[in-house]
């Protein structure tokens, strides 16, 4: 805030001092002045011909989608089944690797601050910073395709997201417990399931039920570079251009979000 | 009552255990087995070929390798253009999601809007989130053709979703006595929203701008693999031919870079606090 006085003895009040208006002013034109670099760069290859073209595209693609192949579903049950497995499994899986991780990548329960913790956050981070996408085509490479490799691309994408979380929980708790269930003479193991783990438990939970919803967003679409479920049927479709199987896949996909998205707002409500 | 007086009677001796997850048993146990029954049906259902996974275990000795010797010279330049492709779709769409998003944001706070264009605004929002940007690069590249202007326009529609929704909600929360005191001072709309509301906001808004960022750059390396332009193609045409020694580099620049962006929204969130 800036108050300065004008010739005729007035003050103004501004909201910035003319230094920091500059600086804004200067930081805006930065912006601006990088966005059209990239924008150039970035357009230099585009084909504006298909771009004006597309509303035209658009309407022709929707006009195809509707109506949606009803019957196209008997086909789909398997799909499903196998989304809604890929997306639980790997959760559980992460679940199982991701726990004992971020206690060692947590600074109050890991082993060695200098050796375990680097370690245990480079796993986490490198496990975040690859989608499950790119899991999953790595994955279909190594393991052929199949539902397998997409149960381990989730479960590897998910070991960075959870083990993230709950070392952030870890690291929060309340030490007087864990000091107070050391004074009965615990070892380390009845510290951490008597001291640490009820403490962090409402989070683990809320954590795996939030990934879980993500886990089955992520499921539907992991088909598409052969790591089963409902993309592999919505790759077929579009490869065939069948786009009335397209419209009736993606709009089962709509609902298995909105109702994964229901089922962890319930529990999430049970558990809070 | 006299505490020191010794009980008369000899209590049991108290055994503590700890306290269950659920109180009720049956509720318990129906659970157990209702989870032990679908693992049961789940992993029973899975078919895995375990021929061609022992197989596969060579080829992912071979990438682990890659990872340890990543080989960057020989496809550099298509890494080199896939990296342009995904940093400036990045900014792009960043930019421009977030110029659209100020206004779809305002509209659909409740406190700030009116009832119609709130609908409005919150309809854009569901329908922007609806999707997973993959599903939507599919369908823009389907209709803008093979390129980074589909990737560009993904982006920005996950942007809008994204960035929109939080300052709505954002807004929704904000102090509605610092709103009242602008306005007590004679201060028209505008007035309103920049010393009320935007001062408010503009810390959290910024840090979730510089996420956003951080995630559109993960998104682009993806959205490739459907046609969509970034580091996404690069990767997808290394692993097609099996150079897993190009495929571990590229994976390895997008581990520094999402690490890099991940450290300067960090510190940026942490200069504005």
């Amino acid at each position: 805030m800036a108050v300065t006085i004008g010739n005729d003895g007035v003050k103004h009040w501004t909201l910035l001092t003319p230094g920091q208006q500059r600086w804004r002013w200067f930081g805006w034109l930065a912006l601006a002045a990088i966005t059209v670099f990239c924008w150039r760069i970035m357009t230099a290859d585009t084909i504006w011909a298909f771009v004006w073209d597309a509303p035209r595209q658009a309407a022709d693609i929707f006009e195809r989608m509707l109506p949606p192949r009803w019957s196209y579903i008997n086909q789909l049950w398997k799909a499903i089944w196998d989304t809604i497995n890929i997306a639980t499994l790997g959760t559980l899986i992460a679940l199982v690797l991701a726990t004992p991780l971020a206690f060692l990548a947590a600074r109050n329960t890991t082993p060695s601050v200098l050796f375990v913790r680097p370690i245990a956050l480079f796993i986490i981070v490198a496990s975040r910073s690859i989608n499950a996408l790119i899991w999953g085509l790595l994955l279909v490479a190594v393991l052929g395709p199949g539902v397998l490799a997409g149960i381990i691309a989730i479960a590897l994408r998910s070991i960075g997201f959870i083990g993230k979380l709950l070392y952030e929980a870890i690291e929060e708790i309340d030490e007087t417990q864990v000091e107070a269930i050391r004074a009965t003479g615990a070892n380390r193991s009845q510290i951490i399931s008597y001291g640490i783990w009820p403490q962090i438990l409402p989070a683990f939970a809320t954590i795996s039920v939030f990934r879980w919803d993500i886990n089955i967003r992520e499921s539907t679409v992991l088909g598409l570079v052969g790591a089963g479920g409902l993309g592999l049927a919505l790759e077929g479709s579009l490869n065939t251009l069948a786009w009335p199987q397209v419209s009736l896949i993606l709009l089962i996909i709509l609902v298995t979000v909105v109702i994964s998205e229901w089922i962890t707002a319930k529990v999430r409500k049970v558990i809070i | 009552m006299d505490r020191n007086v010794a009980s008369p009677l000899p209590l049991p001796a108290r055994v503590w255990q700890r306290p269950r997850l659920c109180k009720n048993a049956w509720l318990r146990w129906g659970l157990t087995l209702a989870a032990a029954a679908y693992l049961v049906l789940a992993v029973g259902g899975l078919d895995i070929n375990w021929a061609r996974v022992s197989e596969g275990l060579v080829r992912a000795a071979r990438l682990f390798a890659g990872f340890l010797q990543p080989d960057f010279n020989s496809r550099w330049d298509d890494i080199r253009q896939g990296l342009i492709e995904s940093l400036t779709m990045t900014v792009c769409a960043t930019v421009f999601g977030l110029v659209l998003a100020l206004p779809i944001g305002l509209g659909a706070a409740r406190n700030i809007a009116p009832l119609w264009l709130y609908g409005i605004c919150r309809s854009i929002i569901a329908l922007a989130r609806a999707f997973q940007e993959i599903i939507v690069a599919i369908l823009f590249v389907a209709m803008f053709g093979f390129g980074t202007f589909a990737g560009f326009l993904t982006l920005s529609l996950s942007t809008i979703g994204f960035l929109s929704k939080l300052i709505a909600d954002d807004i929704e929360e904000i102090d509605p006595a610092q709103v009242e005191a602008i306005r007590a001072t004679g201060g028209g709309f505008w007035q309103v929203m920049d010393y009320a509301v935007a001062s408010q906001i503009m810390q959290r808004f910024v840090g979730l701008t510089a996420y956003k960022v951080d995630i559109n750059f993960r998104e682009s390396s993806v959205i490739g693999i459907v046609g969509a332009g970034g580091i996404g193609a690069t990767l997808n045409t290394a692993l097609d031919r099996y150079e897993f020694d190009s495929a571990a580099a590229i994976l390895l620049i997008i581990i520094g870079i999402v690490m890099l962006c991940e450290y300067a929204s960090g510190w940026i969130r942490k200069a504005m606090a």
